[in-house]
């Protein structure tokens, strides 16, 4: 088992009233921290770019070969209603290279199917991700949420943008990833965001509760196959949020929980609320720097470590929020934001829909 | 018959130049191993009554004294040691089962030593402790399956019962009439005042000591000595001690010659009668008998008691763990072969039993796998020396440790290992009023205090070496850990990678 340590640079611009707007921003943003990524790994997340298909699955896939996509499209089909499929449109560019086959599938879980296994359909789903990517060799699924879709590579993020026409897509919530890792896995899966269904996460730091954290999930089901502290933050977070019920707010504080000294001269009931969090998920806290950006359907999510020991800062402007490593990233692309700040350690960021938003 | 003298193993040496006859030495030894000769004017000595306890070495006010291992051997064999051969003659004289005290004192390997600590170089940063909150608190029972609600949607505290340290270490389960009151006081006095935990052991709890209830275990054997409703409601945890890592598989001894006065009257036995603990419990006769005791004591405690039950590192420990984290028990304690005792059979305590790091390891990676990690704290013990010990047991997977020989090393002990003679010069593993008021309490709990203080410094030191800044991100967090000169197996089992790799 290998440790996939990295540095790297985090953005996320989001309208809260819902409005579609093109990728090409959240390249423009992530472009500014250039520095900070050293060109092997980018990727993008975005929200809202499949209308037409909003009800379906959006599977996006690396293959290594004909073989693993013929298999894992034999399991698809037994498994679920494939509506569409293509190649997912990419753009030839001298940057990036080696690309594995990328395709994208639109999908139902076959109703047989599911009333069989006994799972709800988000449950049913989850498991078929794992199926494939711990049982089809050179399949992997890096993208399985509604209206929603992830798109990464090895490069730099703008080239793996521009590899991707990230430019061509439109959707109300974007986020993106700049990686300078310690060591050289050349595997596009490895790259960032990490999701799963609708949830997604950019990450920036080196966790230090990696290991606790990996063995606490994976006894409930996950599998960690890349190693990587994003990985085991997205499947704490389906966890948490799909499966305990937990809300983003509880979660926040579940992962950075707050200091016992400050607890403790909390008034009833956030008191007993908190110390209830931290003693029933106390497995699941984060320690070590970090700042994360969460993609979720109703939203965008932000988080930094308990010490803030990664810089991250917000800004608003009108119906948008933008939160990104450095302020650079947001004023490239914003210039005259109402207000800009850095959230405090452990102060979760929860920014969703105004209301009335469709 | 010649054969039954032995040359002494140890020889007291004194330096008549420095020695001023004061005799406080003579006074000192419980033993009788000085002696003052009126006509010579002159202090002499037994080497043969001394067990190398060293009380006199100590309060020798002229450092007249040195005890040493004696240069007089057997001839070298390296099948036959000398330790062996005596011991069959001392078995061909008497007959009898030979008796040790204290741990395993063999040379067998100490998994703790080959096992090395992590520390953060620039891609993560380390944290102050002194700078920085450090936080060590710990909760040990059981965590709540799902969550619940109230109608205005906030959370509803479902919590199993469960007990609150301040950090990941308690006072394993030593008995009263194994050691004495006063040790029984610095014990309580010092869990209380440090936020964690002491253990009663079997002997039942002293009616004075009712008052340090918050920050004390219980202990149910399989004698049920001073076990009663009051007992039960006395403290913060019940523990169902089950086996004991310095002799699994059978119950607990103490001599007749310890149990007097206040120690009869609380262990409910007889003065003078030996109190011997049947080996198995006559309830429990496997897993679901286990289940109905621990269900009779959250009975009887109206379900507001975490239950502990203890069990002795042994062969297929990690099915035995499984088991009982399906029987309704909130704690699991482990204890390694290495674990002390007050007396136990020789032959059990240096062959019986395995080391608490593999052991530890297997049972936290069978929860895991089994998904029922969740459903029980892990308390390991069985030789915890130091917060380094305490540091990598934690990222074995451990919840918490039971220290026991280093808190009565604390308190003075030398490790003479002779506590089943009950003539404990240092007041600790005695009855004898005259021994035991050499131990104070009031400075007792005060050493018990400072050591764990610093072992608490330490440990904060460890964690923010690695960018850890509270102990449940330790929590079998094996990536912080690597081994030296293990071998594959051995490397697989505790789950580790080795150095550097």
């Amino acid at each position: 088992m290998f440790r996939n340590i990295s540095g790297c640079a985090i953005s996320g611009v989001f309208s809260k009233s819902g409005r579609r707007f093109s990728g090409k921003l959240i390249i423009d943003s992530i472009a500014a921290m250039h520095e900070r990524s050293n060109g092997l790994g980018g990727g993008f997340a975005a929200y809202g770019i499949y209308p037409e298909y909003k009800d379906c699955y959006a599977f996006h896939i690396f293959y290594d070969n004909e073989s693993a996509k013929e298999e894992c499209e034999k399991f698809l089909a037994s498994h679920f209603d494939i509506i569409t499929l293509s190649k997912i449109p990419v753009r030839k560019i001298p940057q990036i290279t080696d690309e594995p086959m990328i395709w994208r599938y639109f999908m139902v879980p076959l109703p047989s199917k599911l009333a069989d296994s006994q799972l709800d359909e988000r449950e049913f789903v989850v498991r078929c991700v794992f199926r494939i990517n711990s049982t089809i060799d050179g399949a992997y699924v890096f993208s399985s949420g509604k209206n929603m879709g992830v798109f990464k590579a090895v490069g730099f993020p703008e080239d793996v943008g521009r590899f991707y026409r990230l430019e061509e897509y439109e959707g109300y919530c974007f986020t993106a990833h700049g990686r300078y890792p310690t060591n050289t896995p050349g595997w596009w899966g490895g790259a960032h965001p990490f999701a799963l269904l609708d949830y997604s996460v950019v990450h920036n730091g080196e966790i230090s509760s990696y290991d606790a954290n990996r063995r606490n999930i994976e006894m409930y089901g996950y599998q960690c196959m890349l190693k990587t502290d994003t990985e085991v933050i997205t499947y704490m977070i389906d966890y948490l949020h799909r499966k305990k019920h937990l809300t983003l707010k509880e979660i926040c504080t579940v992962f950075a929980a707050p200091f016992w000294s400050t607890i403790e001269i909390m008034p009833y009931p956030e008191r007993e609320e908190l110390e209830y969090l931290r003693n029933a998920f106390e497995s699941f806290l984060i320690t070590g720097p970090f700042s994360i950006i969460v993609g979720f359907d109703k939203g965008i999510m932000a988080l930094n470590d308990r010490l803030k020991l990664r810089s991250m800062v917000v800004g608003e402007k009108d119906d948008m929020v933008y939160i990104a490593s450095e302020e650079a990233a947001i004023r490239v692309i914003e210039n005259e934001p109402d207000r800009v700040w850095s959230p405090k350690g452990g102060e979760a960021v929860i920014i969703t829909f105004e209301e009335g938003t469709e | 018959m010649a054969v039954n003298y032995f040359y002494p193993d140890y020889e007291i040496i004194r330096d008549y130049n420095r020695c001023i006859n004061c005799r406080v030495c003579e006074r000192q030894c419980a033993n009788e191993a000085h002696r003052y000769l009126d006509d010579a004017d002159k202090m002499v000595c037994d080497d043969a009554r001394c067990v190398n306890c060293q009380r006199c070495v100590s309060v020798c006010p002229t450092r007249a004294l040195k005890i040493t291992e004696t240069s007089n051997t057997f001839r070298k064999n390296a099948n036959w040691s000398e330790k062996t051969i005596k011991e069959i003659y001392r078995q061909a004289e008497s007959g009898g089962v030979l008796l040790s005290s204290m741990g395993n004192p063999e040379n067998y390997p100490v998994y703790f030593d080959k096992i090395l600590i992590n520390a953060s170089q620039v891609t993560n940063p380390s944290i102050d402790p002194l700078r920085e909150p450090m936080e060590t608190r710990v909760f040990l029972g059981a965590k709540p399956d799902r969550i619940q609600r109230g109608k205005d949607g906030r959370l509803v505290s479902n919590m199993p019962p469960h007990i609150t340290l301040s950090m990941p270490v308690m006072f394993s389960a030593m008995s009263y009439g194994s050691v004495s009151y006063n040790t029984h006081e610095s014990l309580a006095r010092a869990a209380a005042e440090l936020g964690i935990m002491y253990n009663t052991g079997e002997g039942g709890l002293h009616e004075n000591l009712y008052k340090y209830g918050k920050n004390t275990i219980v202990q149910v054997a399989s004698g049920r000595f001073g076990v009663h409703k009051t007992y039960l409601n006395s403290c913060a945890a019940v523990e169902i001690k089950i086996g004991q890592g310095a002799k699994p598989g059978i119950g607990g001894h103490l001599p007749g010659t310890k149990i007097v006065g206040d120690v009869s009257k609380t262990r409910m036995v007889p003065e003078g009668s030996d109190a011997i603990s049947p080996a198995p419990h006559h309830d429990i006769y496997s897993i679901e008998d286990l289940k109905q005791l621990v269900y009779s004591i959250k009975e009887a405690t109206a379900y507001t008691k975490p239950v502990i039950v203890k069990i002795a590192a042994v062969h297929n420990v990690s099915a035995i763990a499984s088991g009982i984290a399906r029987s309704g028990t909130d704690i699991i304690a482990i204890d390694g072969f290495r674990g002390g005792t007050g007396a136990a059979p020789t032959r059990i305590r240096d062959h019986v039993g395995i080391p608490i790091e593999l052991a530890l390891a297997s049972v936290d990676k069978r929860l895991r796998d089994e998904g029922i990690r969740n459903k029980v704290s892990l308390i390991a013990g069985g030789s915890i020396r130091s917060s380094a010990d305490v540091v990598k047991a934690i990222a074995l997977g451990a919840d918490c440790v039971y220290i026991g020989s280093a808190a009565l090393i604390a308190l003075g002990c030398h490790l003479c290992r002779s506590c089943h003679t009950g003539k404990c010069n240092w007041g600790i593993a005695t009855q004898r009023e005259d021994l035991a008021k050499r131990l104070n309490p009031d400075t007792g709990y005060k050493r018990l205090v400072n050591m764990l203080t610093a072992w608490q410094h330490e440990i904060k030191e460890m964690m923010g070496g690695m960018g850890i800044n509270s102990i449940e991100s330790l929590k079998g967090n094996r990536l912080m850990l690597r081994g030296v000169g293990l071998n594959e197996k051995e490397l697989e089992i505790l789950g580790i990678k080795h150095a550097a790799d």
